[in-house]
């Protein structure tokens, strides 16, 4: 599944994003690196609270004020350096070049709007269209997440839709201005079975369409398995494997990956018993000096405790962050 | 949506004969006001003639018909004091209390506005925590000291402004003022709160992610649904703004409907009180209803919803 | 229209110092200790009035009157705040004017947090019709200006302490009704209301036994909150002349007694008007306190 040969649509170096808050500094996201490809999907896994979401934040340049900050890294986009660009410059690419999904349909949308409002907000914004030209790109971005007749549905409000309805509009307002990176923060989490496999398969078929890079942000490798091409698998704040998908799921290197998919129940694998992973993950406020994950890892050795480990290239576009992999 | 209205106004007609009644038995259980006006040399005839002569004479039942047919007719009855019609006391007390009211309701409003959804969109800054100070001293302090206090600074020692009394543009800015600073600090704080609420929610952070601006973010998708709560506590100072300024007019010799009222509290002239009753009660349900009328404005849902 | 922006920093910023807790956690304190004195010295002022002052509150000497506060020249040590047109002693005056608000202001709260409560909780766990009914009662009486309904009162009953009393309690427990309706309805279908029901409790055993204690927290919140509120309308009835009669001394009677002669005497109408705003303002920041420490999600009120 790996995709090869097309262009790095959005490469990261180093990121590091702290949250200050009275008790002290919580490094959220600390110090990671990653890329997507044009029409390429990154998943981007881990427990809840590990910096998925902060990571998300992190790119748009949307983190909460004034806790939140980004303290030092790269994040190039089509080879421009988004820490660098002025406040305005980075309203431009909001929306325009990268887009963000929120997890729940049923209060990303404003209320008091129709639909067909707030999408038309960013095709005026970044595209300048107004009137009768506004409204086909408005009406083209319903076809896209084949929202059924798009000319009544955008004269509706949010709470005339249910909800996976409301968050194909979602969709549509993200993908309004055709950009070239797609944040996706557990879209599908609050949406019923059926609805959430709809939902992942009419985003491949946007993908194929419009050949957006994507990163999809999920705490469920069964999503990943449907929709990743490639993964990365975050733990306290780092990033501790990135493999293709089919890779982590045959070979998962780090303990941790391991523990995660070894505790998914699968149907062509017969387990005794579900893997769980003892004990909690450490305070973002106060880190172990080693490797991270050493408090809870069944491998873990002397050194672990004592260092952080470095990146080690164990395949093509396959690397782990641990010191037991050889 | 226009079934709902009528409803409402149903409703509302029915609250006021509540209160019409209420008031009717309130104002005869107060007791017998022919004892203000008659002096120790009144004889039985002069009083048993005064009395009929304000229909006292009557039976309860006989006097609420009379009431009733009164207010159908838009008479309140005549002061016992003043000796002429309350509705004409009226008539010249308030438009003076409206001259009043309405400059100290917009402009409070407006300034609670602008400085609720500032401190808001700035939390934390210089300029939040300038108005949550003036929201605690606004509602700590008594209106009607401040108000003396700012007569004694303005008017009694530098001599800028005339102490009391009505006429030229002067006189109305320590009036004006004081009911400002009544007005002011409840709403501005409920503004800031009811906007904090709303800037916290999902579908302001989209905004962002679409690359709006944060004057549209601001002023377009958060105001609205902030305005919701605000709306309601609007209407109601509104309806209230006769009362509201009791003190401000008591206090600035001003002569409009609250300085009327407590005159006649004070003289237990009761078709006086009676009749500013039964207005503000109808204006307070009045109120209420163009409130409804203005959610369905502010909110489609409540459209949708009650059609 | 007005311009605003949240961000102001740049995208990578230097990280932050971080020592600035101790000075608010100092200033935190001092907005509690500070209020907590002021209230404790004004009940204790109340109790101990006779002690305290050094006047009779209405004993009338004509020629004393208008003394200025001692600390101002022509003021004597004998009247340490100054006199008023009756030569009364100001300072002796507001020091009994304490009873006045602190009683009116206990005897509404507890008239309407009975009230409140009681028709709250049979509102909230009953439903239905008595819901219905009683809620319509409660947004009417929210809607009715306060203000007028005491002068209204006040012609019907003359003015005096019961008076104040009952015109601050006849609309003042509809607050109270409302939110402990709201604490009802989430407590209504928790497990142990099940589960007593199950047992066969009544309706009146699960209101008082299960119910009630747990709303105790909401409750106090709201009457701390409402102490400021009270002494504030209390002040501003006896201002109007709507409050306990005179010679009774009442702060807000205080300040529209020195209203006529304010241009000679500034300090009969400034001293009980900054009593009444330091008691105030320690109402509210105390029942701030009490909220943050009891619950934290009344913060709206």
């Amino acid at each position: 599944m790996i995709k090869k040969q097309t262009k790095k649509v959005l490469e990261v170096e180093g990121l590091r994003t702290s949250f200050f808050t009275r008790k002290g500094e919580v490094k959220a996201v600390d110090g990671i690196s990653f890329f997507v490809r044009e029409g390429e999907t990154l998943g981007l896994v881990g427990e809840s609270g590990c910096g998925k979401t902060v990571t998300g934040l992190s790119l748009l340049r949307l983190l909460p004020e004034p806790a939140g900050r980004i303290l030092g890294g790269k994040i190039y986009l089509d080879g421009i350096n988004l820490l660098a660009l002025s406040k305005k410059e980075m309203r431009a690419v909001r929306g325009k070049m990268i887009s963000m999904i929120l997890q729940d349909p049923m209060t990303s949308l404003n209320p008091v709007y129709t639909v067909g409002e707030q999408i038309a907000e960013p095709v005026r914004q970044h595209q300048g269209l107004r009137g009768e030209n506004a409204r086909e790109a408005v009406i083209a971005a319903l076809r896209l997440l084949h929202i059924p007749s798009p000319e009544l549905r955008l004269r509706d409000y949010p709470f005339q839709l249910s909800g996976g309805m409301r968050q194909r509009v979602v969709g549509a307002i993200a993908m309004s201005c055709n950009p070239r990176l797609l944040i996706a923060d557990e879209p599908t989490t609050a949406l019923d079975a059926t609805i959430q496999a709809q939902y992942l398969a009419l985003f491949k078929e946007v993908q194929k369409k419009t050949n957006v890079a994507i990163i999809f942000i999920t705490h469920d490798f069964g999503v990943v398995a449907r929709m990743c091409h490639r993964v990365a698998v975050m733990y306290a704040g780092k990033i501790v494997e990135t493999a293709p998908t089919e890779v982590i799921f045959k070979q998962p290197r780090h303990p941790y990956t391991k523990a995660l998919i070894n505790s998914v129940p699968r149907l062509d694998r017969k387990v005794e018993r579900l893997y769980s992973i003892e004990g909690q993950p450490p305070s973002l406020m106060n880190l172990p000096p080693g490797c991270r994950f050493c408090p809870r890892c069944p491998e873990a050795k002397e050194i672990c405790r004592e260092q952080e480990p470095a990146e080690k290239q164990v395949g093509p576009e396959h690397s782990v962050f641990c010191w037991q992999v050889s | 949506m226009s079934r709902y209205i009528v409803i409402r106004i149903l409703q509302a007609f029915l609250a006021l004969i509540g209160i019409t009644v209420l008031v009717f038995i309130l104002v005869r259980a107060s007791g017998d006001p022919t004892h203000l006006i008659i002096t120790p040399t009144s004889t039985p005839e002069e009083i048993a003639n005064l009395k009929k002569q304000l229909g006292l004479d009557k039976s309860y039942p006989e006097q609420f018909v009379v009431f009733i047919t009164g207010l159908a007719r838009g008479e309140f009855g005549d002061s016992i004091i003043k000796r002429k019609p309350a509705a004409e006391m009226i008539k010249e007390a308030l438009p003076n209390t409206i001259k009043l009211g309405l400059p100290a309701f917009f402009i409070a409003m407006a300034l609670a506005l602008a400085l609720g959804v500032l401190a808001a969109a700035k939390r934390d800054s210089i300029y939040d925590a300038g108005v949550k100070l003036v929201a605690v001293l606004g509602q700590a302090l008594p209106g009607f000291w401040v108000a003396i206090m700012a007569m004694l600074l303005f008017s009694v020692r530098l001599r800028l402004l005339p102490v009391a009394g009505y006429g030229t543009l002067k006189h109305y800015v320590l009036p004006v003022g004081t009911m400002v600073f009544f007005l002011l600090p409840g709403m501005m704080r409920l503004v800031r709160s009811s906007m904090l609420d709303v800037l916290d929610a999902e579908y302001i952070k989209l905004a962002r992610i679409k690359g709006l601006s944060e004057t549209k973010i601001i002023w377009k998708h958060a105001l609205r649904n902030a305005l919701i709560g605000p709306l309601t506590t609007a209407g109601m100072i509104f309806a209230s703004l006769i009362t509201g300024a009791v003190i401000t007019e008591i206090i600035f010799n001003w002569p409009g409907m609250g300085r009327l009222l407590v005159e006649a509290v004070a003289a237990r002239d009761f078709p006086v009180v009676q009749a500013i009753t039964m207005l503000v009660a109808a204006m307070v349900l009045g109120m209420n209803i163009i409130v409804d009328i203005a959610y369905a404005f502010v909110d489609p849902q409540i459209r949708y919803q009650k059609s | 229209m007005m311009r605003v922006q949240i961000e102001k920093r740049k995208a990578v910023a230097q990280p932050q110092k971080l020592n600035p807790p101790r000075r608010i956690q100092l200033l935190k304190n001092l907005t509690f200790y500070l209020p907590l004195l002021i209230l404790t010295l004004l009940v204790f002022t109340a109790i101990f009035a006779d002690l305290l002052a050094p006047h009779d509150p209405v004993a009338v000497s004509m020629p004393d009157r208008l003394l200025p506060p001692a600390f101002m020249k022509g003021g004597t040590p004998k009247y340490l705040l100054g006199t008023d047109q009756l030569g009364r002693d100001i300072l002796s005056r507001m020091i009994y004017g304490s009873r006045i608000s602190l009683s009116v202001s206990l005897a509404v709260i507890a008239i309407t947090a009975s009230i409140g409560t009681v028709m709250g909780i049979v509102a909230g766990y009953l439903g239905g019709a008595t819901e219905a009914l009683l809620m319509r009662i409660t947004d009417i009486s929210m809607a009715f200006p306060p203000m007028l309904l005491a002068l209204l009162l006040a012609v019907v009953f003359g003015p005096g302490f019961w008076t104040v009393v009952l015109a601050l309690s006849i609309l003042g427990w509809a607050p109270y009704a409302r939110l402990i309706r709201g604490e009802t309805l989430k407590l209504r279908n928790a497990d142990f209301v099940a589960q007593a029901r199950i047992n066969g409790a009544s309706s009146l055993r699960i209101m008082v036994k299960h119910i009630f204690p747990n709303i105790v927290n909401s409750l106090i919140v709201v009457i701390t909150m409402a102490v400021g509120m009270l002494i504030l309308a209390e002040a501003a009835l006896s201002f109007l002349g709507v409050g306990v009669p005179p010679p009774a001394p009442s702060w807000g009677y205080m300040v529209n007694e020195g209203r006529s002669v304010i241009d000679r005497a500034w300090w009969i109408s400034t001293f009980p008007g900054i009593v009444i705003g330091l008691v105030v303002l320690s109402g509210n920041f105390l029942g701030d306190w009490i909220r943050d420490k009891l619950d934290p999600r009344l913060r709206q009120l």
